[in-house]
């Protein structure tokens, strides 16, 4: 039986961790991530989790050490937040370059200096070229079960996942939600068997000085060169997308809940103005849409994005194109230019018929409070300017909330 | 595929650091989800909090989904673990009027004087060492008055989970402090000065 349960986002995500039978969690603790690991770390100590809990001395370490084991052939797992990812950083490169199914939990935090230990995306913005496929859970509900997926899609693929949530918001928050019965995961999620396992037996040379050009091995048989297995990589990043979306409609029709895999849109179907965002605060626009149709009589929708890395980039288009205005909210940037998802979402309509005028928020960074009111305002004004601004103006990102 | 306008209760709790305010806060979160309230948040708010100095918790109980995470702006009830708190913070800041306000205090409702909203006061501290508590334990107590002036959940389901919540920190004697709280808490109603209790 399943069972529904009120609790922490952390504990949440060491519940589904469990579930998936992890058998290597190397971590390091830093805040807010630290009561997830230091659940994983009681539940192995108490012999509930029959896994290798490996105590670290940084960051670095951990996911070195989640990349040893994956090599040798073992489900592991880690999860870090801001300063700890950054830390982290070559590894991460390192294992996304091993092709290791590696799974981490990133709790996301602003990002030193100077330090702060509340909630914005900079960390895993500022990580979205390592080659990591990246998704953002809106619920505790959605940590479960991305973090149960996102396991199956990894090993599927050969590219390991991090699953994002917010620093607080749902870290430290309790709500409820539905953990799935443990044999029924186990059907989901067979044992994990790695094609390339490390076997002294078997010696084999990974990962050497590789070439600018293919060459062949001394079998005779064509290998990649650097560029080549680059290509690959994204390549099969991209085919991920349709490996995710299988992968939840198994879910879904194994444990009900699913159908969302990439967007979720809220009273989209009609509506002539669009919010784009990820995370808890893409929710929070579900009572700020209600408001706004209500009181305003404004169509308006909200469209959460629950997978960054590989991009959507047709789907996010198409998604938009009965849309007069889209208006991107985030909670990080790319300094010097304008917030990467709205660049990245400019991108991906340039092709299209139809371009709707286009509004870039700021918001939450570092955990300056985002009061529900200034979601409102800031959403009905932009609705109603339309695309009067100059150019320039309107690409400019807008800051909420500052206290200059 | 609109949500309903929904009906909900928001709590925001007011203590000291290390006086387990969000204890008591997840305790009637896990109390009101088992009595059938679908949408339960409890979110503390986080910051460089040292024992001992003024610290929030926000539970919001609806029986819907909750999908607005924010910090609560406009309280219907405030709970005030240590009546010296109202010395340093304004806590009855955006409490809706008639809102419930509740306070551990050895002072008699009377002398609180609030006229815009109702008030429900109990001496917490001196309860809880008459349950059989250390001083200073008030978080167990404190729930026997937010059940008693609210009505938001039924204290015998309150008092199981302060039980679970307490395994191995006297959790009988923390669910009789609630109790004993239960019984002895006063209350007054918004501008008329009379207790009925």
């Amino acid at each position: 039986m399943s069972e529904k349960l009120i609790d922490s986002g952390n504990n949440a995500a060491a519940m589904a961790v469990q579930l998936a039978a992890a058998e290597v969690i190397a971590a390091y603790p830093i805040t807010p991530q630290t009561p997830l690991t230091e659940k994983l770390s009681e539940v192995i100590a108490a012999g509930k989790m029959d896994a290798e809990y490996v105590a670290v001395e940084s960051e670095h370490s951990a996911l070195a050490v989640c990349i040893g084991a994956a090599s040798a052939g073992v489900r592991a797992f880690t999860a870090t937040s801001s300063n700890g990812l950054l830390y982290m950083s070559e590894q991460l490169h390192w294992a996304a370059g091993s092709r290791l199914p590696l799974v981490m939990c990133v709790v996301n935090r602003g990002i030193g200096a100077p330090w702060s230990v509340w909630n914005d995306h900079q960390d895993a913005m500022s990580q979205r070229d390592t080659g990591w496929i990246q998704i953002f859970a809106k619920d505790h509900q959605e940590i479960v079960d991305m973090t149960l997926k996102a396991f199956r899609l990894a090993e599927l693929v050969h590219i390991p996942v991090m699953v994002n949530y917010d620093g607080y918001y749902l870290s430290h928050t309790y709500m409820p939600f539905e953990l799935p019965e443990a044999k029924a995961v186990q059907e989901f999620l067979p044992p994990y068997d790695y094609t390339h396992t490390l076997d002294p037996e078997k010696p084999e040379s990974l990962n050497t000085v590789t070439l600018p050009d293919s060459r062949n091995d001394i079998k005779g048989i064509k290998r990649p060169g650097y560029m080549d297995i680059r290509h690959n990589l994204h390549q099969e990043m991209r085919q991920a997308m349709e490996l995710w979306e299988e992968i939840d409609a198994d879910y879904a029709q194994r444990f009900g809940r699913g159908g969302t895999p990439i967007l979720d849109p809220y009273r989209c179907e009609d509506a002539d103005f669009v919010v784009v965002a990820m995370g808890s605060i893409a929710n929070q626009f579900h009572v700020v849409v209600d408001r706004l149709r209500e009181e305003e009589g404004l169509k308006v929708g909200v469209l959460a994005l629950q997978i960054y890395r590989p991009f959507p980039t047709a789907k996010i288009a198409a998604a938009l194109q009965n849309a007069k205005g889209v208006m991107v909210y985030e909670k990080g940037l790319s300094y010097g230019n304008q917030g990467a998802l709205y660049a990245d979402l400019k991108s991906a309509l340039y092709p299209y018929a139809n371009r709707p005028h286009l509004h870039n928020f700021i918001v939450g960074l570092g955990g300056r409070d985002i009061p529900t009111e200034d979601l409102f305002q800031t959403l009905k004004t932009a609705c109603l300017s339309g695309d009067q601004n100059a150019p320039e103006q309107a690409d400019t990102p807008q800051w909420i909330g500052l206290q200059l | 595929m609109q949500e309903n306008q929904q009906q909900m209760t928001q709590i925001r709790w007011h203590g000291r650091g290390g006086q387990g305010a969000i204890t008591a806060a997840k305790v009637v979160a896990e109390a009101t989800f088992k009595s059938g309230y679908g949408g339960v948040v409890m979110a503390p708010t986080f910051g460089t909090e040292r024992r001992g100095a003024p610290v929030s918790t926000s539970l919001k109980i609806s029986r819907e989904k909750i999908y607005d995470l924010s910090p609560i702006r406009f309280p219907d009830i405030v709970v005030v673990l240590d009546y010296l708190i109202l010395n340093e913070v304004d806590v009855t800041v955006g409490l809706k009027p008639g809102g419930l306000l509740i306070i551990n205090s050895p002072r008699p409702v009377s002398e609180h004087s609030f006229p815009d909203f109702r008030v429900a006061v109990a001496n917490v501290t001196k309860l809880g060492i008459e349950a059989g508590l250390r001083k200073g334990i008030v978080n167990s107590g404190i729930i026997g008055a937010l059940a008693k002036a609210s009505e938001l959940v039924d204290i015998e389901m309150l008092s199981q989970c302060i039980a679970a919540e307490f395994v191995g920190r006297k959790p009988q004697e923390n669910a009789k402090a609630a109790q004993l709280v239960y019984a002895a808490t006063q209350i007054c109603g918004p501008s008329t000065g009379d207790s009925n209790a």
